[in-house]
């Protein structure tokens, strides 16, 4: 039993983390522009 | 224009902040790939003053933090420069976050996170987790269920409690009911340490009906930022001459009667004007339909929305902006459109047969077997599984899902669509009646040929008109393709007159040629004189679009029948008409005989209008759907439901064809979900579902009409795609 309450514990706490994860994401505007992240991959990092 | 004027113009448009930073945000529409990205930040960033510059690509913006010694002007010429338009963005605009896709989104993410717990549990307990264990489970379920379906609901909520406040019912209200209905009763039973609780269900069910939600406002989010950024490109204000001869810029709104105003080549007329100065010609195409430009001078009233073509001229304002042509066509447009505000959709017109329904045979399904003597509890566990599987959780997905891929494809193809039941009504157009000029014609004049005089007098016709930059020369000079003359002279709203091996030759209207002017011909008519004889004259003609025969050809093998209404004069509409095959055209109509038109036309069954010109505006309004050309006047494009970006007319068959394979996939995936619901609510009325089929027969039927609804990427229109 008390290993089913860490395993419940651990769950919940991993699952409430990527909430809280996505929840920061959308906050400091990570999804303003998905379209131009996936492009600026192709640009060379050596930019002035 | 003078990098003076520029300043005063950019200033209006630059935020400072406190600490002398200041920022401006960049339209650039044109801006697509990673290139775009480089080219654009490098040419900033190489500039002295120039702290940051970053491109958002998904907004078509580049946002540039400068020093308050870097003069703005340079920013905007060093974009244009490196080959983007773009222009100034207003700093109230720029914040225009979407808070109920924000809303949505964390509603979507918050119920995922809930039933992927819940149904951990859940899983447990079907597995055969009993006793003690299987109550704490429920708790922890509930738990995590009860502030999910709280949070996560609001949207549900809000809309079944507007609706019911007006005495409506629509798809929320049964929507609302399961979830509150599942959450209680499964509080209860977990209060009970009974069997069956429905955690899982009601997250789950909370999460699809969310997707079907969020994809649906995205959907619409695109093609409004879309439209927007086309309205952005037009003219927010005008250069205004004061007495001393110096000019500022001045905002649209703040225009009032009796001010002087100069417009460059290129610019519209942002209100009601009279002319006070030099003539010139004005194109009048989008204000009223025709195609030739008119010449305007001194004492001319002109409307908002005409365009200025070859010279600067100046005006004076006869009317604010909030009495000007487009403002008066703007408030007869909302009238007008009463068709739109009384369509329901067909996602509600069928959860007003469904709801009272499913609500009834909940209701049976609890007195049942309660009358059978089977108590309350299990009356009530009944009853409430009838309300979950029957909630229309395939029925909230069926429709919007469909309309999402489609918009998906007729983006692909250049169309905007701005709203799903526009789709719907668009499926049962029987009638698409067309605007003539900048709609199926270019909106450009075009030399027809010469109308008389004896032998070949093009080339000397168009050495001449190579001096001018008035339209008609234009054509008349890219027809000819002569060198230009060395000793010619341009008479404002004349013509040209221009010496040849010592002859004067003359260029121009009848009066300044000397002609006579019967008034014929289907369009316009340029004289040429030599010695104050008239030797020759050219007519003009609108040109037709490359691809509007195809279009009309394509209409009436679709079955529906086609019109013109225009503006214009009867000959060029009759020639249009006839080079289409277009049986039916109407000419000189004023926009409300437009309206008129279009309702009658409606007598016989739904019709689609596509337009472009302020004119057609309120006719785009009445009309049951309408398209407008991506060139068309602001408030046209803001009644259209579509908008064809790439200009092309064969949008229009291919969206019809979309339309009615759209409805046909809407119509399956009711049926489809339909059926669901009258296999299994009998088994949950006779108390056989458990939360482990009201799971399985959930998902998979949301799955199945999501399944259904991807079949539209994958046809093709037979016949339509040859002619790409």
């Amino acid at each position: 039993m008390s290993g089913l309450i860490v395993l419940v514990v651990s769950a919940m706490g991993l699952g409430a983390l990527a909430l809280a994860g996505f929840f920061w994401a959308l906050r400091t505007g990570q999804y303003e522009d998905i379209e131009g992240a996936a492009q600026r991959i192709l640009l060379d990092d050596d930019m002035p | 224009m003078t990098a003076e004027a520029d300043d005063g113009d950019l200033l209006e448009y630059v935020a400072s902040g406190s600490d002398g930073a200041r920022r401006l945000h960049l339209a650039v529409p044109d801006a697509y790939c990673a290139t775009c990205i480089q080219t654009i930040e490098e040419a900033l960033a190489g500039l002295p003053g120039v702290c940051n510059a970053r491109v958002n690509l998904q907004r078509r913006r580049v946002q540039i933090d400068f020093e308050a010694d870097c003069d703005p002007a340079t920013l905007t010429d060093t974009v244009t420069r490196s080959g983007y338009r773009n222009h100034p963005i207003d700093p109230a605009d720029v914040d225009d976050k979407d808070p109920a896709l924000r809303e949505l989104v964390s509603a979507l993410v918050v119920s995922g996170f809930a039933s992927a717990h819940t149904m951990f549990f859940s899983e447990a307990i079907w597995s055969g987790v009993e006793g003690d264990t299987r109550t704490l489970f429920y708790w922890i379920s509930a738990l995590v269920a009860i502030p999910a379906v709280a949070y996560a609901g609001r949207p549900f909520f809000r809309s079944a409690l507007a609706a019911l406040r007006v005495g409506r019912a629509n798809m929320d209200v049964p929507i609302a009911i399961a979830l509150i209905a599942t959450t209680g009763i499964s509080v209860l039973e977990t209060r009970l340490a009974g069997q069956h609780a429905y955690f899982d269900a009601a997250t789950m069910l909370l999460f699809f009906l969310l997707i079907g939600r969020t994809l649906d406002h995205v959907m619409r989010g695109q093609a409004r930022n879309a439209a927007s950024n086309l309205a952005r490109l037009a003219p927010r204000g005008a250069q205004r001459a004061l007495a001393d001869g110096s000019l500022v810029f001045i905002r649209l709104e703040d225009i009032a009667p009796g001010m002087t105003l100069l417009l460059k080549p290129g610019d519209r007329l942002p209100v009601d004007c009279e002319v006070s100065g030099a003539a010139g010609a004005v194109d009048m195409a989008l204000v009223n339909g025709e195609a030739m430009p008119v010449e305007a001078s001194a004492g001319t009233q002109l409307p908002a929305g005409a365009l200025v073509l070859d010279r600067p001229i100046e005006v004076v304002a006869t009317r604010p902006a909030g009495d000007s042509f487009i403002a008066r066509t703007a408030a007869l447009m909302e009238a007008a459109e009463q068709v739109r505000t009384r369509y329901r959709g067909i996602a509600d017109r069928a959860s007003d047969l469904y709801a009272p329904l499913v609500h009834i045979a909940a209701l049976a399904t609890f007195i049942g077997w309660w009358v059978a003597g089977a108590g309350w509890h299990t009356a009530l566990l009944n009853a409430v599984a009838v309300l979950i599987v029957t909630c229309p959780c395939a029925l909230a997905l069926a429709v919007p899902i469909v309309h999402v891929v489609a918009a998906g494809r007729l983006f692909a193809r250049g169309i905007l669509m701005k709203d799903g039941a526009a789709l719907e009504r668009l499926a049962t157009v029987r009638h698409v009646a067309f605007d003539k000029t900048g709609t199926l014609t270019t909106g450009r004049p075009r030399l027809v040929g010469q109308v008389f005089g004896t032998g070949d007098w093009l080339p000397a016709a168009s050495a001449i008109a190579a001096a001018s930059n008035h339209p008609l020369a234009m054509a008349l000079a890219a027809a000819g393709r002569e060198p230009m003359l060395a000793d010619c002279r341009e008479i404002a709203g004349a013509g040209v007159e221009a010496r040849i091996d010592g002859q004067v030759w003359r260029l121009g209207n009848a009066r300044f040629c000397g002609a006579q002017d019967d008034g014929g011909g289907e369009g316009s008519r340029v004289w040429l004189a030599r010695e104050g004889e008239v030797v020759a004259a050219f007519d003009f003609g609108d040109d037709i679009r490359g691809d509007a025969a195809a279009t009309v050809a394509q209409l009436h093998g679709q079955g529906v029948s086609t019109s013109i209404l225009s503006g214009d004069r009867a000959g060029s509409v009759g020639r249009v008409a006839r080079e289409l095959g277009i049986a039916d055209a109407a000419h000189s109509l004023a926009p409300q005989d437009k309206v008129a038109a279009v309702e009658a036309l409606r007598q016989k069954g739904p019709v689609a209008m596509v337009g472009d010109g302020i004119n057609d505006a309120v006719a785009l309004g009445a009309a049951d759907v309408s398209f407008a050309p991506a060139a068309a006047a602001d408030v046209g494009r803001a009644a259209a439901d579509f908008v064809l970006i790439n200009d092309r007319l064969l949008g229009v068959p291919f969206a019809l064809w979309l339309a009615r394979k759209a409805d046909a996939l809407v119509r399956q995936n009711l049926t489809l979900s339909m059926a669901y619901n009258i296999v299994v609510l009998p088994l949950a009325a006779a108390g056989m579902v458990t939360p482990l089929i009201a799971a399985v027969a959930m998902s998979s039927s949301s799955i199945i009409v999501v399944v259904n609804a991807l079949r539209l990427r994958l046809q093709g229109p037979p016949g339509l795609e040859v002619l790409k």
